[in-house]
């Protein structure tokens, strides 16, 4: 599995509104496409992403076929204390990635 | 600029080719499909327009990758939050594109990705707030290549 790339600021002051950028690497193969002999290629895509930050949930989304490959997702998180911002990705075979962030809080 | 005869062959070869793969695909989403999806999500609640904007390209080259946002005028206060906002693809075979879901800390209602569009169609975004209260908006997107099957 790749590296997620996540863009989540160093540095804030306390009850800012941050952006947080996240993209990683999955073919997310639809379940629609066919392979040269016809056979439906079966599909594989992340179909969770969740974003808790010291624990308590900020964001999730849940996600279907129709989510490009590489998917990329963009939103929004307040930030009242120093922390580390948890990112999961859930597979339809069960795995999951993983990968965390930090952020100072001022 | 004129195209140059090796452009324009190019072009024809592949609208050919996007013409025979649609050959044998599954139909594409029946309008029960969209309005069932819908009615799950919003329950009976009446929905009204205004609040949830829906951002996308007016028209998209690339059927594979489109990006769209959404965003949602709200405080995101414990007492008043955008809980959930559905986006579905009229057109695709499978209508769910993404459901993104907010909570207080998340500070403000708004997300983007990037999605699939099979070809021009109407897409919709319905907002659900922590009271209750539905939001809607639908922006049509003409697509110049489809992204779904191939």
């Amino acid at each position: 599995m790749s590296k997620p790339r996540i863009k989540v600021p160093k540095k804030a002051a306390a009850g800012d509104i941050i952006s947080i950028k996240t993209l990683v690497t999955h073919q997310m193969e639809s379940g629609q496409r066919k392979d040269k002999e016809g056979n439906v290629i079966p599909r594989k895509i992340l179909n969770k992403f969740a974003c808790e930050f010291n624990g308590n949930p900020v964001f999730s989304a849940d996600i279907d076929a129709a989510i490009s490959s590489n998917p990329f997702l963009q939103f929004s998180a307040r930030v009242a204390e120093s922390g580390t911002f948890k990112f999961t990705w859930t597979d339809d075979d069960g795995s999951v990635i993983e990968a965390e962030k930090t952020i100072e809080v001022s | 600029m004129n195209p140059t005869r090796r452009q324009f062959l190019t072009g024809s070869a592949i609208i050919a080719a996007g013409g025979l793969s649609t050959l044998g695909l599954p139909a594409f989403a029946a309008a029960e499909d969209v309005t069932k999806a819908l009615a799950d999500f919003v329950g009976d609640s009446e929905t009204k327009t205004g609040k949830l904007t829906l951002k996308t390209p007016e028209i998209a080259e690339n059927g594979n990758t489109v990006p769209i946002s959404v965003s949602v005028e709200s405080d995101m206060t414990e007492e008043s939050y955008v809980e959930s906002v559905m986006v579905l693809a009229e057109d695709n075979p499978l209508p769910n594109v993404i459901t993104f879901n907010f909570t207080p800390a998340s500070g403000k209602a708004e997300a983007s990705t990037r999605m699939r569009l099979a070809k021009t169609q109407n897409v919709i975004a319905v907002a659900k707030m922590s009271d209750g209260t539905v939001y809607t908006d639908t922006k049509n997107i003409k697509v110049t290549i489809g992204g779904c099957g191939g």
